[in-house]
């Protein structure tokens, strides 16, 4: 495979831009996704203090000591991330290796509390998706942040098998480090916000 | 090259090399054949959507009459937008994007081959689970509403199979809540809404693709200002379907979440609101209506230098005033919502807005109309349609100016009125532009010209067909006859123009058969096309036809806009061109080499796995409409399990590996020239 690679072309990439194809396509994906959670997060800012709704509101049920440890949680995911590109950047696969996998668990670690957390608003507090269309909105906003979270986790536990199995990570493969790093710092980013405007900044209505 | 090969370490299935047959389309990543299987089959619904109109046509014929029930009308009108806007003229610009923009740019395929392969099986088999809904779906009258008379077809119903009563009901905009759980029970709108969800995942991996590829794969010397028009159309397409599809995406989230799972966010009775559901559906709505039109309005940007010999009057406006239009469209969409109720302030803001587009927008139709002017025309079908372009989507753009007065469009929402203003920007405008694009290009892929006679029989009939089906609308609607209403009373004096109307809806399906017609015989027995046949501008024309599947043999470098054009012509002491003495010689040169490479090139090898994804998706959403059953439950896991599988198959695959390539012609070769791809 290397060989062939090595060969260049000179037919395309003249006047390119100078990002890779993937990374560009990656980013400009990203940029698509910047505008679905921002719809989804207008969507519960719309119903999230509007009166007269049967059932608790979310913001009367957050847990935000909670919330905020599994928000550090996922925070330092990033940085295990980075250490993980940093780590490949040196030729060091082994290194590379420990932090996807340590960067995975995190990321479990914080989908284990999304689900707990779920488990408490309907259980303990009776706030389910069929309450109120403000907990609708919490539900299919942080609900498709999950699903982004546990998308990445898959991405990170592919890399880090084929890996194993490879004993290494190519810099050619479509599914590379670099790819599934901007993926993860992207869905860290729109939690912050999430954790932000839709926990810490929203309030029930008066 | 042998028949079989041994399995590379790096794949799970053998790579596929077959390079006829069914299975070399159904693994194909060559740009080309995805264009083509995208313009087949937009060329099948566009037949489709047409039959379901000419249904409601024959209906509307007479006052009162008695051919459909209201639930038929309902599902007809429905199905017939759908199809149109989405499994229609979007494909068909897909079919347009797929097989020039590489071409456009010098490039030997899009940036991510199989992601393009990915758009198109999404695409299809979204496509057919759109379409199923007329096997499975239910579309039901409210629980606990009794008499609804002629609400169904006869027969409607649960486990009875009747086509019309299982399709959705709710309009091509799908307004919440009448097509929430509460109004339309059944599955028929869980079809519909999970098809387009499935269509718009096919469209946001294309968009991504386009961009890539026109940011990084064009060829040595064309820098953006030096990039055809279509390519840049295709590029601000790409940008409004980046920014407008997660919005749609969203919205039809939530109308599954509302239907399948009980949430609330569009059940008034629940406290939902009612408008949010058009603030979302229009957000991304109004952008796709630039969706629909800039592809075209690219097309004719070429085809009318082409024909008028003359370069495009204005390149650089003709350009920023697609990416203005594309800009201001993210700004006009509450302008489908003036009579719901928004305030006067939004109206005033909005109606403000939506005239600024009219600014952009008339400087394209006067930049054209300078590319006409002084210029040696050649009325050839594709001038005859590209000018039919102009003239059409003028009209439709000023019926679309009268909208933006807030009080005036009170009175025209819901008429034909407004029926009529977009089948002149759709029909007269999309639709005229991708047939003036086939007429052009069709060289491109059949080596052979499209009958010129049969081609101007062809326009004319559509042309005044056209005018017959959608002219007469504009009065009818300022008379007062109701969109989505089957039935309108004799005593409104409407029928005359209604008959004119059904007439002219005949004679542009006649014109369609004149076409269809041509098509089948140019393209086995059309005259022989030869390497340049327009005399074009544009370097898509400096490869032989039909198009080798390398594209170029040998790297391009561009150094100015209209490159070929400027390879063959030279400016005399007045400006005026001169063909050079060698221009032939050129064209011969560029037909040999292109026919018979000097070197062996190699391209992006086959895959089976975009397939698979293709078929995996539609899968989780069969699964979604039957959640509560094991069988749906057991689909949503197997879908899920086909994508993860195949995603992974995907990953490890290199996208392009040697002796797997589409074109490799020798095995032997020692050095190869590898097109760098990923994706």
């Amino acid at each position: 495979m290397a060989d062939v690679h090595a060969v260049e072309t000179d037919h395309e990439e003249h006047e390119s831009t100078g990002v890779s194809n993937l990374k560009l396509g990656m980013w400009i994906f990203l940029s698509s996704e910047f505008l679905f959670f921002g719809a989804l997060i207008t969507n519960y800012l719309l119903y999230s203090n509007r009166g007269g709704f049967t059932g608790p509101y979310p913001a009367e049920v957050y847990d935000i000591p909670f919330t905020s440890v599994s928000s550090f949680v996922l925070l330092m995911s990033s940085l295990t991330m980075v250490l993980a590109h940093n780590a490949f950047s040196r030729g060091d696969q082994n290194g590379t290796r420990t932090w996807l996998f340590a960067t995975a668990a995190l990321g479990a670690v914080f989908l284990g509390g999304q689900v707990f957390e779920f488990t408490e608003f309907i259980v303990n507090y009776d706030m389910k998706l069929t309450t109120n269309p403000a907990a609708s909105a919490f539900y299919v906003l942080t609900g498709f942040h999950g699903i982004h979270v546990a998308i990445g986790v898959l991405l990170l536990l592919s890399l880090w098998g084929i890996s194993r199995a490879r004993g290494g990570l190519s810099q050619k493969s479509g599914l590379n480090v670099e790819m599934v790093g901007l993926y993860w710092h992207f869905v860290d980013i729109i939690w912050i916000v999430i954790f932000t405007v839709v926990y810490l900044l929203s309030l029930p209505p008066a | 090259m042998t028949a079989t090969a041994e399995r590379p370490a790096t794949s799970i299935f053998r790579r596929p090399r077959s390079k006829t047959g069914l299975w070399s389309w159904i693994t194909t990543v060559d740009h080309k054949r995805i264009g083509i299987m995208y313009g087949y089959a937009a060329f099948f619904f566009f037949i489709v959507g047409g039959i379901e109109a000419l249904l409601l046509r024959i209906q509307l014929s007479q006052a009162n009459a008695e051919f459909l029930t209201a639930g038929a009308y309902n599902a007809l009108f429905t199905m017939h937008g759908t199809t149109m806007v989405f499994l229609f003229v979007m494909p068909a610009s897909a079919a347009f994007m797929n097989y020039m923009l590489p071409l456009l740019v010098g490039a030997r395929d899009v940036a991510f081959p199989r992601l393009n392969a990915l758009s198109w099986w999404v695409f299809f088999f979204g496509a057919i689970f759109m379409y199923s809904t007329f096997f499975f779906g239910t579309s039901l009258p409210p629980a606990g509403v009794e008499g609804v008379a002629g609400n169904l077809p006869e027969g409607g119903g649960p486990g009875s199979f009747n086509w019309l009563a299982n399709s959705p009901d709710g309009g091509w905009f799908g307004y919440q809540p009448n097509a929430g759980p509460f109004y339309t029970p059944g599955t028929a709108m869980d079809f519909w809404a999970g098809g387009l969800q499935i269509l718009g995942l096919s469209s946001l991996v294309s968009s991504v693709n386009f961009i890539v590829t026109t940011f990084n794969m064009r060829a040595k010397g064309m820098k953006l200002m030096r990039m055809p028009v279509f390519a840049w159309m295709t590029t601000v397409t790409a940008f409004l379907l980046l920014f407008s599809l997660p919005i749609i995406a969203v919205a039809l989230f939530m109308v599954t979440t509302d239907r399948q799972f009980g949430s609330l966010f569009f059940a008034a009775q629940n406290g939902g609101d009612p408008i949010l559901w058009q603030h979302l559906f229009w957000l991304f709505g109004h952008p796709e209506v630039y969706i629909i039109i800039l592809p075209p309005m690219g097309i004719v940007s070429e085809v009318m230098p082409a024909f008028a010999r003359k370069p495009l009057f204005g390149y650089s406006a003709v350009v920023f005033a697609g990416a203005a239009i594309a800009f201001l469209g993210f700004g006009v969409w509450a302008h489908h919502m003036f009579s719901s109720g928004i305030t006067p302030v939004a109206q005033a803001a909005f109606g403000l807005a939506t005239m600024t587009i009219a600014i952009p927008t008339g400087i394209k139709i006067f930049n054209w109309l300078g590319t006409l002017w002084g210029g040696r025309i050649r009325f050839t079908p594709a001038m005859l349609f590209a000018i039919g372009f102009i003239a059409m989507f003028t009209i439709g753009g000023l019926s679309g100016v009268t909208h933006s007065i807030v009080p005036a469009d009170w009175q025209e929402t819901d008429t034909y009125y407004v029926v009529a203003h977009f089948h002149y920007v759709i029909f007269g405008g999309a639709v005229f532009g991708l047939f003036s694009g086939l007429y052009y290009w069709f060289p491109k892929y059949s080596g052979r010209l499209l009958d010129e006679k049969l081609g101007k029989l062809h326009f004319w009939l559509t042309f005044i067909g056209f005018n017959m089906t959608f002219a007469p609308m504009h009065w009818l609607g300022l008379q007062g006859m109701v969109r989505r209403t089957w039935k309108y009373a004799p005593e409104m004096g409407l029928e005359g123009w209604n008959q004119v109307v059904t007439a002219g809806a005949f004679i542009i399906a006649l014109a369609m058969l004149v076409f269809m017609y041509n098509w089948r015989k140019s393209r086995r027995r059309g005259t022989v096309a030869g390497m340049d046949p327009w005399d074009a501008r544009t370097i898509e024309w400096m490869t032989p036809n039909p198009t080798p599947e390398h594209n170029f043999s040998e790297s391009l470098e561009i150094t100015s806009l209209d490159h070929f054009w400027h390879m063959k012509y030279e400016e005399d002491e007045e400006g005026r061109p001169v063909r050079r003495a060698d221009a032939d010689e050129i064209l011969a040169r560029l037909e040999d080499i292109g026919n018979n490479p000097r070197e062996p090139i190699h391209l992006p090898s086959p895959s089976f796995f975009p397939f698979l994804i293709g078929l995996g998706v539609p899968l989780i959403f069969y699964g979604i409409v039957y959640h509560t059953s094991l069988v749906g439950k057991g689909l949503i896991v197997l879908g899920a399990l086909i994508v993860l599988a195949s995603a992974i198959g995907w990953g490890i695959e290199p996208a392009d590996e040697p002796h797997y390539g589409h074109d490799d012609h020798d095995e032997e070769h020692g050095e190869e020239e590898v097109v760098e791809v990923h994706g």
